[in-house]
């Protein structure tokens, strides 16, 4: 607990080049393995990469590593809300025809 | 010798629009979506003069889907989204919960200024030939075939959208951050804890819409195959990115209105509201249910029959916090001491209108029957009674509950109950022949229709044209009362609220010193929370 002081933590100019270096690896990584058919885990890969950048982005470039409980909470809703529009998405595409006849 | 308040405090042009008094804002709000407001009514008009006979005569069909389109996004994107929150919510929640302003002035100031310029885009589109894809944009018709200024309007969809996402940020810090000492979440009015949740819906769902709209634009000049068959792209799939806001902005509409009943309710029967605590969390429930049942809107288009089941029964989950709030504010009504001020027949309007947009909307959840009545008038009367007979109900209720408390001025009682009692019998005279006609197979966005539907048209036609002089009313004797209406008091309805306790107009900084706040703020009654103390 910092007590009353809700006040903006200043994080090494270090760890932001830090970041930001991962962030470029990242990048390249997606480059290099491009050339490489993974068959099914193509897209696995990819958004494994992708979803650790948005993360790390999300954490010390956005500082929600430093935020309060509240602002975890909201980031969280965020991510939640985007499952609940994926989810329910996916709900109809993967089970067309689970269920006999038609709604039209 | 006038007091100094938020009215007199500064003239001239640029100290209303360089304000950042959140009161002044909210009435910046109130002219600008009032003019949104009787444009959306001209196209309306349109579309019903065309309907009166069942030939074409009026407009083309062209003309006549560009009509019910600017209708359905004028209305829905520039009234009713912003109507409640912008206009009262920025008006009433920093003075009912005690605070000098909204957490970020600057920022209410420029949500303002997006709204205007989204207007402005919309407006070019309307001037510059229009739009014709029905207000839902639908793909791949609006992407790959309208003929009419899509990008425009999508554009002017999009920009309004920050408005909205800003405004919602706007309320909920200033709800966390700036209430007085003392006024602890469950003593907050349950007009804060409506538009609490509303303010949720709008930062969670917007971004989808935007980016929707965004995909179409992209996909109609680019060509980039997103939701296009023919590119590779799927139709369905837009339904899905539309609906997942749009079905929820239904409850932005609905969800403020309902915070205004609640108020008006209790002030009218002189009660402490019947459950408390289930309306606050009820506001709730629906904001985060009514992410889940958007697959309503799409039985018939082709998704599969295990997600339309889902949907079908998560849409009947939602209905019951809906429920619960009509029940609690019958109770509130029941053996209170009842004064029916114009506030309050529109509050009776609500709560009948409402129940019964809200029980067809149970028809249309049902699979079976909705596929009979899909894309018929009856769904439009469906939605018209939740957004017209419930949100706009909730709207002119409020103005007119909040109006002495605005203006500082006192409207004319017999003109406004008369206005009211137009309005419900035009509305109702509008709307319920198109249950009916809707039932009986008419389909909607048509210019044309069989002879035997003529005499349900016609009863619409005459109904909408009631309707209209019981919105234009209120533009005469709210005018007339800022020029000519006696002074208000403080309090001139005896109501309960931290907003009754400032003077009317409110000064600037709406409260000399910060309010301590010891009870729930609408106390009619000692509780028992009062009684220990």
């Amino acid at each position: 607990m910092s007590g009353h002081h809700v006040s903006h933590h200043v994080a090494p100019k270090s760890l932001y080049y830090l970041i930001f270096a991962l962030l470029m690896i990242g990048t390249a990584v997606t480059v290099i393995v491009a050339y490489f058919d993974l068959g099914a885990f193509n897209n696995v890969v990819m958004l494994t990469i992708a979803c650790t950048k948005a993360l790390l982005v999300v954490l010390y470039f956005m500082h929600v590593r430093w935020g309060t409980r509240l602002t975890w909470v909201v980031a969280a809703s965020g991510f939640v809300w985007l499952l609940i529009m994926f989810g329910f998405t996916l709900s109809d595409y993967l089970t067309r025809g689970w269920v006999g006849g038609t709604l039209r | 010798m006038d007091t100094l308040n938020y009215i007199n405090n500064g003239h001239g042009l640029a100290s209303w629009l360089l304000t950042k008094d959140h009161k002044r804002i909210a009435l910046l709000y109130l002219v600008s979506i009032t003019f949104f407001f009787f444009l959306g009514g001209l196209f309306a008009f349109m579309i019903r003069l065309e309907l009166l006979t069942p030939a074409g005569d009026v407009l083309t069909a062209e003309n006549y889907n560009k009509m019910f389109t600017m209708h359905g996004v004028v209305m829905v994107f520039f009234f009713l989204i912003p109507s409640i929150p912008a206009v009262l919510g920025n008006f009433l929640i920093p003075i009912m919960i005690g605070a000098k302003d909204l957490a970020f002035p600057r920022l209410n100031l420029i949500s303002w200024y997006i709204y205007v310029l989204g207007g402005i885009f919309t407006l070019v589109a309307a001037l510059s030939g229009g739009v014709d894809t029905g207000w839902t944009f639908y793909t791949p018709y609006s992407t790959a075939a309208a003929n009419s200024h899509v990008i425009t309007a999508a554009l002017g969809v999009f920009i309004t959208g920050f408005s909205s996402i800003l405004t919602g940020l706007n309320f909920i810090v200033t709800i966390h951050r700036m209430r007085a000492p003392g006024l602890t979440w469950f003593r907050l009015p349950l007009f804060v804890w409506a538009h609490y949740a509303t303010s949720l819906v709008m930062i969670l769902g917007t971004p989808v819409i935007a980016i929707t709209v965004l995909l179409v634009a992209a996909e109609r000049v680019l060509h980039m195959g997103i939701f296009d068959p023919a590119l590779g792209g799927d139709p369905v799939l837009f339904q899905h990115l539309f609906w997942f806001y749009s079905h929820p902005a239904v409850y932005i509409m609905i969800l403020p209105a309902m915070g205004v009943i609640s108020e008006i309710v209790q002030a009218f029967a002189r009660k402490n509201v019947f459950g408390y605590s289930f309306i606050a969390f009820s506001s709730l429930a629906i904001a985060i249910i009514g992410f889940l049942v958007w697959g309503h809107h799409i039985f018939v288009a082709g998704q599969s029959v295990y997600a339309g089941m889902l949907f079908s029964i998560i849409s009947y989950i939602v209905a019951v916090p809906s429920a619960i709030k009509v029940f609690n504010w019958t109770a509130t009504i029941y053996r209170g001491s009842i004064s029916l001020d114009s506030p309050m027949l529109y509050a009776f309007g609500f709560l009948g209108l409402f129940t019964i947009g809200g029980l067809t909307g149970l028809f249309l959840a049902a699979m079976g029957l909705d596929i009979h009545m899909h894309d018929t008038y009856f769904v439009v009367a469906h939605f018209h009674y939740i957004m017209v007979g419930g949100a706009i109900m909730g709207y002119l209720g409020g103005l007119h509950y909040w109006w002495p408390k605005i203006t500082g001025k006192l409207y004319s009682e017999p003109a406004a109950k008369l206005a009211a009692g137009l309005v419900f019998i035009g509305f109702n005279l509008t709307f319920f022949p198109q249950f009916l006609v809707g039932y009986l197979g008419m389909p909607r966005r048509y210019h044309m229709y069989p002879p035997e539907f003529q005499v349900f048209n016609v009863m619409s036609t005459l109904g909408a044209t009631i309707l209209s002089v019981g919105y234009l009313l209120p533009m005469f004797y709210f005018v007339h009362s800022i020029f000519r209406g006696k002074p208000s008091p403080a309090d001139p309805w005896g109501a309960k609220g931290l907003e009754w306790e400032v003077p009317s107009p409110p000064p600037t900084e709406n409260f000399a010193v910060t309010p301590i706040v010891t009870h729930g703020t609408h106390q009619y009654a000692p509780s028992k929370e009062v009684g220990v103390v």
